[in-house]
This record gives C-alpha cells, sequence and structure tokens, in this order.
C-alpha cells in the first residue's frame, strides 16, 4: 500500500517537474544554509575556545601601577609597583597552584647569519605552568637560573624556525643584545592567540637575567606584570580577594586608598568571548532556521495549489473507494518526499558549501553530525507540518462535491 | 427469489438546502433491483435521475428512508466502510471517463485495488485481464490521452470491473461518445449482465441506448412515473403528470 502510494506520489511530482523542483528549492536553500552557517559558526567557536585553553586556565594578571602623580593618573603598568618578592608571597596564599612574574620588552635576536626581532619575556618557570605550555624538547631554567642570572633562554617555534630553520636549537647559543645566551629548551606550538597575535613568535630567559642583564629597571625587582593560576574555577574568587588583600598589605595601602596595582580575571574575560561566538553561532543558525521555515511554507503552499487543481482526481478516488486517510497518506507522502529529497540536497550543498568555505575563505568551519540531523529532523516534521493542512483539506471533501468539481 | 435483492431502496427522500430554503429533489421513491437485472432509469433533465444516481453509489446521502445495498443499511456506514462499499461493491463508470490523466491504462484499472491492499503483481495481472476482457490487450502502457473516447470508456468499464463487483453504476455512460460507439458499449454491458451477470444500472436520456436494458425506470420530478419491462413501456413517455 505505502509502496504503491510512494510510485504515485513519484509519478504526481514528476507530472509538474519544475514546480517540483521549486519547491523542492526552498527547502535545499533552507537545510544548507542551516548547515552552512552552523559549521562556521561553530568552527568560530572552536576557535575562540581553543584560543583560550592555549592561554591557561583560571588565571589571572596582576599589573603594576595605577599611580597618581600631581593629579595626573597614569594607565596600568605606567610604574613598576610589583616586585618579585611580591610573587613570591602570592606564591604561599591558599589556592595558587603557580605564579608567573615577568618582565616582557623586545630585542634582536642573532644566530649565525639570522636575526630576528621578537619579545622577550622574563619570568619564572611557573610561566610554562600557567601558561599550560609544555617543551617540546630540552629542559626548563632551574630556581639557581633565576638567583644567579644566568644567560640561558627558551625559544618559542616561530623563533626557532627563523633563527635556525631545520637545525635543533637546543644546546646552541644564540646572542641577545649582543650577550651569548644558551638554548636550553624548545616550546611547543601554541599557535594564535586571541587577538591573533602568534604566541610562539617569543623567548623566554629567566626573570633575573631580563631585569638586570637585558633590559635594566629603575628599580630593582620590579616586574611589568604577575600571572597567577588559582586551583580551580570556584576558588577563583576568593583567590582574587586573598591577593588583593595581601598586595594592598605589603604595598602599604592605606585604608580607603586607591591600589597601586590591578589584578584581571582573564579567564571571565575569555568566557565572555567564548559566549559571544556561542550567541554568534546560535544567531546564525536561527538566521538561517528562518530560510528553512519559508522553505516549508513553501512546501505548504505548493500543496494547496496541488491539492485545488487535483480535486477532481480525488474525486473520482474517492468514487472507486479511497477512504479519507489514503487520500490524506497520499498528500502527506508528498509533501514529506519533496522535503526529505530537499533536505538530502540540502545537506549535501551546505557541507560542500562548508568544506569550500572553509578550503578558499580561510575561515575556520567545522561540520558536525549533530546539526545534519537536526536538519533532517526538522525538514521532515516541516514536511509532515506543512504538508498536514492541505492533505487534512484535500481528504476532509465529500466525494459528491470532489467529483463535480470543473 | 433465492437471493437478496442488491438494491432495495424504501421511501427515499432527498432535499438540498439552499438558500431559498428546501428543495425536494427526490420525493418518495422506492425501488428494488434484484441480482442479475439490467435496469435503465430514464428522465428529462431536473427530473432527480443524477441525485438518484449518486445516492445508489453511495457518494450522496438520502435525507430520509432506507437504502439497503447489498443487504446493507447504507445510512448506518461510515465514512470509511462507505468507501469500502464504492471499493468492492461497486463500478462506477462516468459520463466522463473519470481517468487519471497521467496513469497509464494499467494504472488507472488497477487503481481501485490500490485502496484494498492487493499486492502490485496480482494488481497488474488483474488489471490486464480486464483490458483484455473489454477487447483492449496490448494497451497497457497506453496512457489516456493516446486513445480514442470509445476506448476511455472502456478503460473505465475495466476499472469497474476490476474489483469484481456485484452491480455496475453508469452515469451517461455514453454521453460523450457517438452512436456506434454508444452501441458498441451498450453491448459490452449487455455481454457484462448476460455472461458474467453482474447486475447493471444505468442513466441515460437517449431512448436508443435505455433499449438495450431490460427493466427501465422512468422518473419525473423527484418520483418514479415508471417502473416495468423495457418491452412494455409506453412510447414517447417524456413528460407524465
Amino acid at each position: 500500500m505505502i509502496a504503491a502510494m510512494l510510485s504515485e506520489a513519484w509519478v504526481a511530482m514528476g507530472a509538474n517537474r519544475l514546480r517540483t523542483f521549486l519547491t523542492m528549492l526552498g527547502m535545499v536553500i533552507g537545510v544548507s544554509a542551516v548547515i552552512l552557517m552552523l559549521a562556521i559558526g561553530q568552527g568560530a567557536q572552536q576557535r575562540v575556545q581553543a584560543s583560550i585553553a592555549s592561554m591557561g586556565s583560571n588565571l589571572f594578571i596582576i599589573l603594576s601601577g595605577s599611580v597618581t602623580s600631581g593629579g595626573v593618573r597614569m594607565g596600568g603598568g605606567a610604574t613598576p609597583t610589583l616586585t618579585l618578592a611580591d610573587a613570591q608571597a602570592l606564591e604561599e596564599l591558599p589556592s595558587v597552584v603557580a605564579v608567573a612574574p615577568t618582565s616582557p620588552g623586545t630585542a634582536q635576536i642573532v644566530y649565525g647569519s639570522n636575526n630576528w626581532s621578537t619579545q622577550v619575556s622574563g619570568t619564572t618557570p611557573g610561566f610554562l605552568i600557567v601558561r599550560d605550555w609544555p617543551l617540546s624538547s630540552g629542559a626548563v631554567f632551574t630556581e639557581s637560573d633565576i638567583r644567579s642570572a644566568t644567560r640561558v633562554a627558551l625559544l618559542g617555534q616561530t623563533v626557532a624556525t627563523n633563527l635556525f630553520g631545520d637545525e635543533d636549537p637546543v644546546g646552541k647559543t644564540i646572542r641577545i643584545k649582543n650577550s651569548p645566551y644558551l638554548v636550553l629548551g624548545l616550546l611547543s606550538a601554541k599557535g594564535q592567540s586571541l587577538d591573533g597575535r602568534d604566541q610562539d613568535d617569543t623567548v623566554v630567559v629567566p626573570v633575573t637575567t631580563a631585569q638586570r642583564k637585558l633590559f635594566g629597571s629603575q628599580f630593582g625587582g620590579a616586574v611589568r606584570f604577575i600571572m597567577v593560576q588559582a586551583e580551580s574555577d570556584e576558588a577563583m574568587p576568593a583567590v582574587e580577594r586573598s591577593m588583593n588583600e595581601l598586595l594592598r598589605q605589603r604595598h602599604r595601602i592605606r585604608e580607603g586608598a586607591d591600589n597601586d596595582f590591578s589584578v584581571r580575571n582573564l579567564t571571565a574575560l575569555a568566557n565572555t568571548a567564548a559566549e559571544t561566538a556561542q550567541v554568534m553561532s546560535l544567531m546564525l543558525g536561527a538566521i538561517a532556521s528562518v530560510s528553512l521555515l519559508v522553505g516549508g511554507i513553501g512546501i505548504m503552499n505548493i500543496m494547496l495549489v496541488s491539492v485545488t487543481e487535483r480535486t477532481r482526481e480525488i474525486g473520482i478516488r474517492m468514487a472507486i473507494g479511497a477512504r479519507s486517510r489514503d487520500i490524506l497518506l497520499q498528500f502527506l507522502l508528498e509533501a514529506i518526499i519533496i522535503s526529505v529529497i530537499g533536505c538530502m540536497i540540502g545537506v549535501v550543498l551546505g557541507v560542500g558549501g562548508a568544506l569550500l568555505v572553509g578550503r578558499f575563505a580561510d575561515m575556520p568551519v567545522l561540520i558536525t553530525i549533530t546539526p545534519i540531523l537536526m536538519a533532517f529532523a526538522v525538514a521532515a516534521s516541516v514536511g509532515v507540518f506543512f504538508g498536514y493542512y492541505p492533505a487534512r483539506k484535500a481528504a476532509s471533501m465529500r466525494p459528491i462535491d470532489a467529483l463535480r468539481f470543473q | 427469489m433465492s437471493s437478496p435483492p442488491v438494491i432495495q431502496i424504501e421511501h427515499l427522500f432527498k432535499e438540498y438546502q439552499t438558500d431559498a430554503g428546501a428543495v425536494p429533489v427526490l420525493k418518495d421513491v422506492s425501488l428494488t433491483v434484484m441480482p442479475g437485472e439490467f435496469v435503465a432509469i430514464m428522465g428529462p433533465s431536473g427530473s432527480g435521475k443524477s441525485t438518484f444516481m449518486n445516492i445508489l453509489g453511495c457518494l450522496d446521502i438520502p435525507t430520509s428512508g432506507s437504502y439497503l445495498l447489498n443487504s446493507r443499511d447504507v445510512g448506518k456506514q461510515s465514512p470509511d466502510e462507505l468507501a469500502g462499499l464504492r471499493n468492492q461493491v461497486i463500478g462506477f463508470v462516468f459520463q466522463g471517463f473519470n481517468l487519471l490523466p497521467r496513469a497509464s491504462l494499467e494504472d488507472n484499472i488497477a487503481l481501485p485495488l490500490i485502496y484494498r491492499g492487493v499486492e502490485r503483481r496480482e494488481r497488474l495481472a488483474r488489471a490486464n485481464e480486464m483490458l483484455e476482457k473489454v477487447g483492449l490487450g496490448g494497451y497497457q502502457r497506453s496512457h489516456p490521452n493516446q486513445i480514442s473516447g470509445g476506448q476511455q470508456q472502456r478503460v473505465a468499464i475495466a476499472r469497474a470491473l476490476v474489483s469484481r463487483p456485484k452491480l455496475i453504476l453508469a452515469d451517461e455512460p455514453t454521453g460523450n461518445l457517438d452512436t456506434h460507439t454508444s452501441q458498441e458499449i451498450m453491448a459490452l454491458f449487455s455481454e457484462l449482465n448476460e455472461r458474467d451477470g453482474i447486475t447493471v444500472v444505468l442513466v441515460t436520456h437517449e431512448n436508443d441506448i435505455a433499449a438495450g436494458a431490460r427493466r427501465l425506470v422512468r422518473l419525473a420530478d423527484g418520483r418514479i412515473v415508471y417502473d416495468g419491462k423495457m418491452s412494455d413501456a409506453p412510447p414517447h413517455v417524456e413528460m407524465t403528470p
């Protein structure tokens, strides 16, 4: 019975190919739009999440200085108020996993006939923990390197490639500002940061080496910022409170006076970015869903016309013994076939389009099975939903009226 | 009189509701048709013969009165049961043939069997058997617009026959055909009636077509004014008071 009805639906659809195609087109565009948009949205979301993960988790960054001098308020980091001693004290706080006092600067680096300008960060081994950034080869410098400010360095992948090419940099000596530095280790690849910077374009040296030998510092032991990693997301508010207390106490800031440092919760910032990406993804999906809905309305429109046109046929069928539900099923099947075939074409076009965008538009796309299944389920229900009313209209005709229709 | 009547109608009334009030179309019609009869229903336009035919065919329901079709009370059947009666007890033949233009002849003929759940192989076998029977063997893959009117009506008759009905209802079956073809179609009805014992009721307004039947029922103004043997019918009785 169903097989017979399917073949009849096929014949009916074949009888007006252009119309069937145009009806289907609504569905095709709707489904492919949903799949393409979700692939782009999820791709963006994935990129943001990867960047966040590369930044390190549960991270605070404490910037030194906003001091007021003669009524002029300086920006964050204007005065180096944070010291290595502050960092050591912060490390003692409960729920703090690692601390990385950092003094960054820019320097020209030379190896052999190659040279390269990059960011040099003076920091402690805690940096690699805080940033969740393991070495790909070699070893980290130690506390004793920091105490004695030895000239050793860890290279980021980009720097290594630019200076050494295919050569293994570990154990080689590079020159930073004309002083020789021994390359102890090679950092693993990290990729782009949230703002698109190449994180691998960096060199890490002991913080004391940076302070005393590379950039110098007006105030001994001062650092630009301190990165602090908390034990867990839940511990972050408590850690933030205790850090504030500790630093105010250490910097002898009176009750009611402004902090001479500022604490930023990077995780919260990152979460906002992730949420933004997710909202964008949802919006794209929602906009595309509208076209799916429009496609469904198109099906209903054509089915209504078709029912009117075929009133006499319905009458004939009823006269020779079709029950209401046979007629209902026949028209419903036509709507479902149109929407399902349209959906299949839409999936192919959507996935194909997403692959093309991913390859040629340099946009991250992520094709997952869920939106495809969802689009399919929605398309089928759209077919049933928008096909039902016209089918019901056909099925509820009185045979005598349908037969008389000219 | 061993078997029960195919059609047993008693005191049937039918009126249509219009803006001007109820318009009576059939007034106290009673008719009994036994298996194997060949009945022609005649009457001028407006005499109610089309309405009567629609009620006989379970396409329309009477306002009052009883109608037993094959011993089943039509008035008490659900719409689905009525569809079943149309499918299995009655075979319809229309003036305008009413074939599905997009379907092949064999698919047209097999259509009633789809609604009976007969599987495809048997459907097509029976459709082709019927096509042979009406003299159109070999035309199974043709479409209705490729054959003549007379041939289309033969296909329609084959479709009516395919579900092996007890009763064939033909509403002006020759109305769209020329005289020669009309005679051929009437000969086919006679053959079905005599050889296969199928009860035939046909509506016509042409005397020479009606002459092929053995019993004549004449309607005028919603009432039966003559019911008897064709051979005994008074000639030219068009408007009896």
